[in-house]
């Protein structure tokens, strides 16, 4: 059992969440994830694991409300228990000073790249971020991106707030201004991490991203979470999550990440139903 | 028919030899509906009659038969005196686990094979005595907690709630040690809860034996991934005295056959875990979601095999298929496994094996592509190596594929112990029986050390590593 310690609202449907968790604290590193489960019928699903207290054994989560597990995370309060939070899991992120990096991070993502921008920048990197969402209110961590970048960039899908554009374009202008870039971050949607590993790979810029394949175990016992980097299967728990966005088959991830979509939302409506009920 | 035509037949049916008994079992048009235990299990009234068949051998083969050297005339005698409890205590003197063995160990192979009956007829039926008397014991709720004994002062980790783990951690705690299991996952109970299957072995059946380890005072912390969340050398920092590494052979193997990566294919341990242990079969009441494919076919066969496709019917397949590249004959399946699985409707699809996984434009795999096969000279294993047969391709159409062609070594803990000898499989490097390892203090045993085997050579590793972990810390304290 792990108790909720804090519990705050970042958008109408992200939240952020400070758990007890005094062993991953002590332990995690940047770049590594938890597979929590909430309840006794819960399923298994993978979380980055955003930040950590080893002094007051927390770790803090940031999730997105996309399911039926999300949602009961949502209904909970601080004082309230998660059944199981196993971790650290996956590979830490490769930290060294690279030079100048440039970290991106769209929708979600922005909290799975902010620990990895904090480890870069005390590595001694120039961190250069850029993060965005599709509108204004579903921007989150401006402020604690502000703080490790020392050049924060934003970007709205809708122009809301910020660049009006993706997060790509921003990138591009960066690239184009002769930006000299070492090696580049990019953490969201599937779709963002294609476009960006497409975008950087003509100019040779090294472009890590981090995936969100479906796990169930994640210790490297189902190959629930396999995909295939520069023609190998590979598992995302054990072998990843991170990896050369220049060598992923984005096409596969896609696809894959489709697998449940009818039974995960036939388990949310029939969530919802319930507590409509109640 | 005459008063002395009676008499007769009578004297003749008595010398006739009572048969093996049979344990009543679910008809298969019911059972391949639902996920409930395969066979009911003894009456007491045919346990008794069953136990009255075994002759009390004086040197006993099916003794030296079991890995655990489980005194089974000894239990047996009991269960024909009507002594069910106390056939339950022999049976736990050296088997921390019999209810789990009465059902899943291959007697056949073992105990049962070496059956002084079994030479003219049929071997006493010693695994389904085991398994009635271990029933009996936990149904009667009067499992007995041994007296603690005093403690030592000294810590053992061990690192995996397998058979294997909770095996040594029984050994050691009776022994006075202070005893914590490490597990990755959410549950105890390694392949017995993720694994197989309830309607082969019940869940809460493990959760006992598992409770009844707890009372005893070993201490299981899960959602402990060693490797990630402690390292060996850490747990040595915290004062562990010992440390036995029984994680398994948690890796899947797939094949590297085209198209293996598409959606609805499996490999047998992610396909059995969201089944298993995320009762993905009671869906959406449990949140884990698996493929109710229409058309399944699972690739080997072996007993995961079986319990894959068995599942499949389970989940509502219409077709299910065994696909084996050799002949019923070479299947490493036990045959009461495949034997219940053509009783359930699988088809059997010998001599073949896949070339290819063919999708749709969504990446759904619709079709294998497979190619006879027929059988050559005996290979390294004794068994005949399969040759495919040019220009035999055809097709299966399938909507979900399982992959149970065997597991690999599971790399976390090797990778995260400096010193500790693996083979060229990964697998950790034992000498002889003890378990010791490379690494002083170190034991190691089950599937990371053999491969894949079966749960009961799993446990006798752990006893064997419980004496040798015992041995290695008494000579410690001395010094």
């Amino acid at each position: 059992m792990n108790k909720i310690l804090e519990k705050t609202d970042l958008s109408d449907s992200v939240v952020k969440m400070v758990i007890e968790a005094p062993e991953i604290a002590g332990k995690r590193r940047a770049g590594q994830f938890i597979i929590l489960k909430v309840d006794e019928k819960g399923e298994r699903i993978p979380l980055t694991i955003v930040d950590s207290d080893a002094g007051k054994g927390t770790i803090t989560i940031i999730y997105q409300v996309v399911g039926k597990t999300t949602a009961i995370m949502a209904g909970m309060k601080a004082g309230d228990e998660i059944m199981d939070v196993q971790g650290p899991l996956g590979n830490p992120t490769e930290i060294e000073n690279f030079g100048q990096v440039v970290c991106i991070g769209g929708g979600v993502g922005v909290g799975v790249v902010y620990p990895l921008a904090v480890a870069l920048k005390k590595a001694g990197n120039r961190v250069i971020s850029i993060i965005g969402a599709r509108t204004k209110d579903l921007l989150i961590l401006e402020k604690e991106m502000k703080e490790v970048s020392d050049e924060l960039h934003v970007a709205t899908d809708d122009g809301s707030y910020g660049f009006h554009g993706f997060v790509s374009t921003v990138l591009q202008n960066l690239i184009d201004k002769g930006v000299k870039i070492d090696r580049v971050y990019a953490i969201g949607p599937v779709p963002m991490m294609r476009v960006l590993s497409n975008q950087t790979k003509p100019y040779g810029i090294k472009t890590i991203v981090s995936l969100n394949a479906i796990m169930v175990d994640a210790t490297g016992m189902c190959g629930a979470c396999r995909v295939a980097v520069a023609g190998k299967t590979k598992f995302t728990c054990v072998d990843g999550p991170e990896f050369d966005g220049h060598e992923v088959d984005f096409d596969l991830l896609t696809k894959r990440l489709r697998m449940y979509c009818e039974q995960e939302k036939q388990c949310y409506d029939a969530y919802r139903c319930e507590c409509h009920g109640k | 028919m005459t008063h002395t035509g009676v008499n007769a037949m009578e004297n003749k049916e008595k010398k006739v030899k009572v048969p093996r008994q049979k344990m009543p079992e679910q008809a298969p048009k019911d059972r391949v509906r639902n996920f409930d235990e395969v066979p009911f299990g003894y009456t007491e009234e045919l346990a008794i009659t069953e136990a009255k068949r075994c002759i009390q051998c004086k040197k006993p083969g099916c003794v030296a038969g079991c890995p655990v050297d489980v005194n089974i005339p000894g239990f047996i005698k009991k269960i024909a005196e009507g002594d069910f409890l106390g056939a339950a205590r022999v049976l736990k003197e050296t088997n921390s686990l019999p209810a789990v063995c009465g059902r899943v160990c291959p007697q056949e192979d073992q105990c049962e094979k070496v059956c002084i009956l079994g030479k003219k007829g049929e071997a006493v039926a010693i695994g389904r005595l085991e398994r009635f008397a271990a029933d009996y014991e936990r149904n009667a709720g009067k499992v007995s907690i041994p007296e603690p004994a005093p403690p030592r002062g000294q810590k053992v980790a061990i690192v995996g709630a397998g058979p294997s783990g909770l095996t040594i951690a029984s050994d050691l705690v009776k022994l006075g040690y202070e005893v914590t299991i490490f597990e990755a996952l959410h549950k105890a109970g390694g392949v017995l809860v993720y694994g197989i299957p309830e309607f082969r072995l019940p869940k809460a059946i493990v959760q006992a034996e598992v409770d009844y380890l707890k009372k005893l005072g070993v201490k299981i912390v899960v959602n402990a991934l060693i490797g990630r969340y402690k390292t060996v050398d850490e747990l040595f920092a915290e004062g562990y005295e010992a440390i036995y590494l029984a994680v398994g052979a948690g890796a899947p193997v797939f094949m590297n056959v085209p198209g293996e990566n598409l959606s609805g294919i499996y490999s047998a341990n992610e396909y059995l875990t969201r089944s298993n242990l995320m009762k993905a079969y009671r869906f959406p009441e449990y949140a884990t979601p698996i493929v109710r494919g229409r058309n399944v076919a699972v690739i080997g066969g072996g007993n995961v095999a079986m319990d894959s496709v068995r599942t499949a019917l389970r989940l509502g397949a219409e077709n299910a298929y065994i696909i084996y590249r050799r002949t019923e004959v070479e299947m490493p399946a036990r045959i009461e496994e495949v034997h219940h699985a053509k009783e359930e409707g699988v088809q059997f699809k010998l001599l073949t094996n896949p070339v290819e996984y063919i999708g749709n434009e969504q990446g759904w795999v619709k079709a294998i592509k497979c190619q006879r096969m027929e059988l050559g000279e005996p290979d390294s294993s004794g068994r005949r190596r399969p040759i495919p047969v040019k220009g035999s391709e055809f097709l299966i159409d399938v909507d979900t594929v399982v992959v149970a062609v065997g597991t690999n070594a599971n790399p976390i803990v090797p990778a995260t112990t400096p010193g500790l000898e693996v083979n060229k499989w990964g697998y950790i490097v034992t000498k002889g029986e003890s378990g010791e390892t490379s690494r002083c203090g170190v034991y190691a045993g089950g599937d990371i050390v053999t491969g894949a085997a079966t749960v009961i050579l799993a446990m006798g590793a752990g006893r064997k590593a419980a004496k040798a972990i015992h041995e290695y810390l008494c000579g410690k304290k001395k010094k």
